[in-house]
């Protein structure tokens, strides 16, 4: 097999790399949100449960998590596995992530000033008026370096998809490695994973300009 | 003249400490009242539970007659949300530490309270804003951002910021002890002038000839009690309680 037949039979899967990679960020950066503030709760039982939930999804393998919402509730219920893994793959890649950007939301938000919602309130803005033009726009240039961080991970743990055997680019790669006993396809995929970080670098640059005209 | 604020029988602990203890005042409509002491005397505290910051454990607040938080059987009751909010809108405060919105241009600092929270016309605040950024001094700063301001002219923003809302009556919670020496002076003439315009404003300072200058009354507090009160000539110039002779004495050897 030639390189380039591996890169055109790699790039079917590429689809479901960038699947993965945008459906995972566009729940996981809410989601992220809302545990971030469950986590924060005056109420102690949600506080709990949520840094527990953030506890066994940070201190637990990824691709354990896979395995055990993609195959979960064969084992556990008698229910049949998902034909189609894409449901399965971003539930766990969602809830996996949620848990660590809600961590560097709560750090964000916590590192805001007291008299900011102070000057707010004094001001007469209700709390969630405070929340979304005094602290969020604030958090978010704050924390955009960390984000960053977790994004550029999230386009290299796609590749976690092939231990359910969704067809993404990394799992045809390894199929292809073995069937023709060849290292290649794992350098295609190197190549391909380095050159969308350049992009995910370079869109985040952006942002990150964007939000530099204050201090 | 009418009472704008008063506060009857204030009391307010943290933990088992007692800041405040049966502390009354009140303030009267153009009246500037200075309150004097040592840190950790209350001072900030009652500054703070005046603008609903801090809640009080016992004790009347009351602006203009509308009780936002009436004594019943030695606890405050607090007023429902609604009422608070509207006398919010009676009270400006401006802090030590200025707190102005970094992400937003000193404009926008100005302007979007009036515009989110009273809901007024954008040409029209728009227009106040900048003749209050006028009388600040500060009209060629309207599109700086506050990073790009000294100490000084931040402060005065922020006065700004208050003034922007129509206050009733202004606090200021030391609103120099943030700032070098040289930049107090144009806060404090800022505030004098304001005191002229018969602005009602009750100041926590630690400029001594500043409060005995501008304020109509001077109230020393010390371990969360009102010491001494007075016309603030008296009060500093000629104090009688062994505690405020020995209060001023330090702070004239510094």
């Amino acid at each position: 097999m030639t390189i380039l037949t591996m890169i055109a039979k790699m790039s079917e899967g590429l689809g479901r790399t960038c699947a993965i990679f945008f459906l995972t960020l566009l729940f996981s950066l809410p989601l992220g949100m809302v545990v971030a503030l469950l986590r924060m709760s005056k109420n102690r039982v949600v506080s709990a449960i949520t840094k527990a939930y953030i506890s066994v999804l940070r201190g637990t393998p990824l691709m354990l998590q896979l395995l055990a919402v993609t195959y979960g509730p064969f084992y556990l219920f008698g229910m049949g596995v998902a034909r189609e893994k894409l449901v399965p793959v971003i539930i766990a890649f969602a809830l996996n992530y949620a848990a660590y950007f809600a961590e560097i939301y709560r750090g964000g938000i916590e590192s805001i000033s007291r008299g900011q919602d102070e000057a707010a309130e004094v001001l007469g803005y209700s709390r969630f008026q405070c929340f979304m033009r005094i602290i969020l726009p604030q958090v978010v240039k704050r924390i955009l370096p960390s984000v960053t961080n977790e994004v550029v991970t999230l386009v290299k743990d796609t590749s976690m998809a092939f231990t359910v055997a969704y067809q993404e680019m990394f799992t045809i790669g390894k199929q292809i490695a073995n069937s023709q006993t060849s290292f290649m396809p794992f350098v295609i995929a190197g190549v391909f994973y380095f050159l969308f970080n350049a992009a995910v670098a370079f869109v985040m640059g952006r942002f990150e300009k964007r939000l530099s005209y204050y201090r | 003249m009418s009472k704008l604020l008063e506060i009857n029988h204030c009391r307010k602990h943290f933990g088992t400490t007692s800041v405040l203890e049966d502390l009354s005042l009140s303030v009267e409509e153009g009246q500037v009242l200075s309150i004097i002491g040592p840190s950790g005397s209350g001072k900030s505290t009652l500054l703070r539970c005046a603008t609903l910051l801090e809640t009080m454990d016992g004790g009347d607040l009351i602006y203009l007659g509308n009780y936002a938080a009436r004594d019943e059987g030695g606890r405050s009751v607090y007023a429902p949300p609604a009422e608070l909010q509207r006398i919010r809108g009676m009270f400006g405060l401006v802090f030590q530490n200025f707190n102005l919105f970094p992400h937003y241009s000193v404009l926008k600092n100005v302007m979007e309270a009036p515009m989110l929270v009273q809901k007024r016309e954008k040409s029209e605040v728009r227009a106040e804003a900048m003749a209050l950024l006028e009388q600040m001094g500060l009209a060629d700063k309207a599109d700086a951002y506050p990073y790009q301001l000294s100490g000084g002219q931040q402060q005065r923003v922020s006065i700004a910021r208050a003034l922007a809302m129509n206050p009733k009556i202004l606090f200021f919670d030391e609103p120099t002890s943030a700032l070098d020496p040289e930049l107090t002076g144009e806060i404090l003439r800022v505030i004098r002038k304001l005191a002229e315009k018969k602005m009602t404003m009750v100041i926590v300072t630690h400029e001594m000839m500043f409060a005995r200058d501008v304020s109509d009354w001077v109230v020393f507090m010390n371990d969360g009690v009102i010491v001494e009160q007075g016309d603030p000539r008296e009060v500093i110039d000629h104090p009688t309680q062994e505690r405020t002779i020995q209060f001023l004495r330090r702070l004239q050897e510094k």
